[in-house]
C-alpha cells in the first residue's frame, strides 16, 4: 500500500463538479490548469470521471436537483477521499441564501473536508485549498508529505 | 436497423463545465434524437430579486452568471436607471463600454480554447487561456476583481480609470491583440481544425430566424443583429459594424467570435482616446418609483433582455431576465440529429451555452 499512498498524496487527480453556482468559479478551476498557475506541474491532473477521481472540487449551491447527482458522485467516488467546496456559496450559499431554489452549502448534502471562501475564488486559493486537502489526507493515511 | 442506444451527456461531463443534460439517442455512431433536460442550475433569482433592497441587486444579477457577470450588473443599472430615469455622466457611459468589451474579450478568448478542447486540441486551449490572463489582469487592476467586477452602480460607475491605469491597458491590448491574431491564423486555416468544424452542425439563415436565436450565434447565419447596433453607451459614438458570416456552421461560428474578439479590442481602443473628462456618478434621488423599463444589451452570448417594474419603496416589484443562451437551446434540436457522435460536444459548444444564464 506504500507506494500507491504516496502516489496519492504526490499526485491527486481531481474532479470538478458544478452544482449551480455563477461559472465564476468554475472558471477559476479550469485557470488552475493553464500555463500561468498550472498546477500539472504538481501531478494534478482534472478528471472527467468519478471512479478515477480522489479529490471533488464542488462549486456553488446545492439546488433541489444537483443535490441527488452530487450524492451519487460522491458515492461513486474510491476511498479515501477529499470534497473541496470552491467559493462562498459552496461554503455557505452565499449571495443566493434566499433564494427559493438554493438549499444551502455543500455540507447539507455531503461532508466537506476543506473550504475555500471567495466570490470568485481565486487560482490561488483554490491551490492552497488543495494543498491543505493533502495535508489532511496524508495524516489520515499516515504518510509524510 | 441498428439498435438503438440512449447516452446522456451530463449533467457532469468533462466537455462542459455546467450541468445540463442532453440526452442523446443514436444509431451506430450516428445520432437521431436528442432531448435537453435543463433545471439543474436553477437558484431562483428573479425571486430573489425581489426580496432584496434594489442597490442589493447589482451583486446577484452580476452572479446570473460569472462569465458575462460584467454585462449583466450594467444592464440591471440600466435598467433601473431607466425608471427614474436618470441620465448617466458621458465619462461613465465609456467606461461601462470599455468594461463591457474587456469582458467580452475575456469571454471570446475563454470560449475559443474551450472550442480547441472540445476537438482534442489542447496546446490551442492552454494557449488561448495563456492570453486571457492578461485581459483578467487588466479587469483586476481597474475593477478589484478578476471575475465578478461589480463594477457598476445605479447612477455610474464605482471607479474611474486614472492616466497610468489607461496607459497600461492600452499596451496590454495591443499586445493581447497579437499574440490573438497569431493563435486565430492557425485556428481558422488549420487542415485539422477545419476538418472538425467545417459543415458541422449547419443551421440555415431561415431556421436561425424561426427558432429565434441570438448572438454570434444568429449572426454566422448571416442575419445582421445585434443589440450594439442601437448605439446605447458609447457604442454610438464608436462606429460599430457588427461581424456576419453566412455558412451557418461550426466554422462559421468560431469566425464570427475570432474576428468578434479582435473588434472588442478595436473598440476598447477607440473608447479609451475618445473618453471624456468629468463626473464617474450621479446619486440616484429617493426610491425607484412606480414605473416600467426595459433594456436590451449584446453580452459575449447574444441578447439579454431585462424588465424591471418599481412601486416606489426600496424593492423592485418584478425583475424579468431573458439570457441569450435560452434562445439558443432550441437550435440544438436542428443542429444535432444526423450527426456524428464525435461531433457533439463541439456542435454543443459552438452555441457557447452558459446554463448559469439560461436557468438563474
Amino acid at each position: 500500500m506504500g507506494i500507491i499512498n504516496t502516489s496519492r498524496i504526490k499526485s491527486p487527480w481531481i474532479m470538478h463538479f458544478d452544482n449551480s453556482s455563477c461559472n465564476g468559479c468554475d472558471i477559476e478551476v479550469l485557470a488552475c490548469l493553464t500555463p500561468l498557475y498550472d498546477v500539472e506541474r504538481f501531478g494534478i491532473v482534472n478528471m472527467g470521471n468519478p471512479k478515477h477521481a480522489d479529490v471533488l472540487v464542488v462549486t456553488g449551491p446545492v439546488n433541489r436537483r444537483t443535490a441527488r447527482v452530487l450524492k451519487n458522485l460522491y458515492a461513486q467516488i474510491p476511498d479515501p477521499k477529499m470534497v473541496i467546496a470552491v467559493g462562498t456559496c459552496a461554503c455557505s450559499g452565499g449571495v443566493f441564501h434566499n433564494c427559493y431554489n438554493i438549499l444551502g452549502g455543500v455540507d447539507k448534502v455531503i461532508p466537506v473536508d476543506v473550504y475555500v471562501p471567495g466570490c470568485a475564488a481565486k487560482p490561488e486559493a483554490i491551490i492552497d485549498g488543495v494543498v491543505l486537502a493533502l495535508q489532511k489526507l496524508s495524516k489520515a493515511l499516515g504518510v509524510a508529505k | 436497423m441498428a439498435p438503438r442506444t440512449v447516452a446522456p451527456f451530463g449533467p457532469q461531463h468533462p466537455v462542459l463545465p455546467e450541468p445540463i443534460q442532453l440526452k442523446i439517442t443514436y444509431e451506430d455512431e450516428k445520432v437521431v434524437d436528442v432531448v435537453p433536460a435543463i433545471g439543474y442550475g436553477h437558484r431562483g433569482i428573479e425571486k430573489a430579486c425581489e426580496l432584496n433592497e434594489y442597490p442589493k441587486n447589482i451583486y446577484l444579477c452580476e452572479r446570473i452568471c460569472g462569465i458575462c457577470s460584467c454585462i449583466h450588473g450594467i444592464s440591471y443599472c440600466e435598467v433601473v436607471e431607466r425608471l427614474w430615469p436618470i441620465d448617466v455622466p458621458p465619462r461613465a457611459k465609456y467606461l461601462r463600454t470599455i468594461w463591457s468589451e474587456m469582458s467580452r474579450t475575456h469571454s471570446h478568448l475563454l470560449w475559443l480554447g474551450l472550442l480547441a478542447d472540445a476537438f482534442g486540441f489542447e496546446s490551442m486551449f492552454m494557449q488561448f487561456w495563456r492570453i486571457r490572463e492578461k485581459v483578467l489582469d487588466l479587469l483586476e487592476m481597474t475593477t478589484g476583481q478578476r471575475v465578478t467586477q461589480s463594477i457598476s452602480v445605479v447612477g455610474g460607475v464605482r471607479r474611474d480609470i486614472d492616466d497610468e491605469q489607461k496607459k497600461k491597458c492600452i499596451e496590454v491590448l495591443r499586445e493581447v491583440r497579437k499574440e490573438s491574431e497569431a493563435l486565430i491564423n492557425v485556428l481558422a486555416n488549420d487542415y485539422t481544425v477545419k476538418a472538425r468544424t467545417v459543415g458541422k452542425g449547419v443551421l440555415t439563415k431561415e431556421q436561425a430566424i424561426a427558432l429565434g436565436c441570438a448572438g454570434p450565434h444568429l449572426r454566422a447565419s448571416g442575419v445582421k443583429e445585434d443589440c450594439r447596433m442601437q448605439g446605447l453607451q458609447a457604442y454610438g459614438d464608436l462606429g460599430f459594424e457588427p461581424i456576419v458570416e453566412k455558412d451557418g456552421d461550426c466554422y462559421a461560428r468560431t469566425l464570427v467570435r475570432c474576428r468578434e474578439l479582435l473588434q472588442a479590442i478595436d473598440l476598447q481602443l477607440e473608447a479609451f482616446s475618445k473618453m471624456p473628462e468629468g463626473e464617474i456618478a450621479v446619486r440616484p434621488k429617493g426610491n425607484p418609483p412606480a414605473n416600467e423599463a426595459v433594456y436590451r444589451a449584446e453580452q459575449p452570448r447574444g441578447e439579454v433582455f431585462y424588465y424591471a417594474k418599481g412601486n416606489g419603496t426600496r424593492n423592485l416589484e418584478r425583475l424579468r431576465v431573458r439570457t441569450p443562451t435560452y434562445a439558443n437551446i432550441p437550435s440544438l434540436l436542428v443542429m444535432l440529429p444526423g450527426c456524428e457522435l464525435p461531433d457533439v460536444p463541439v456542435i454543443v459548444l459552438s452555441i457557447d451555452p452558459c446554463i448559469s444564464c439560461t436557468e438563474r
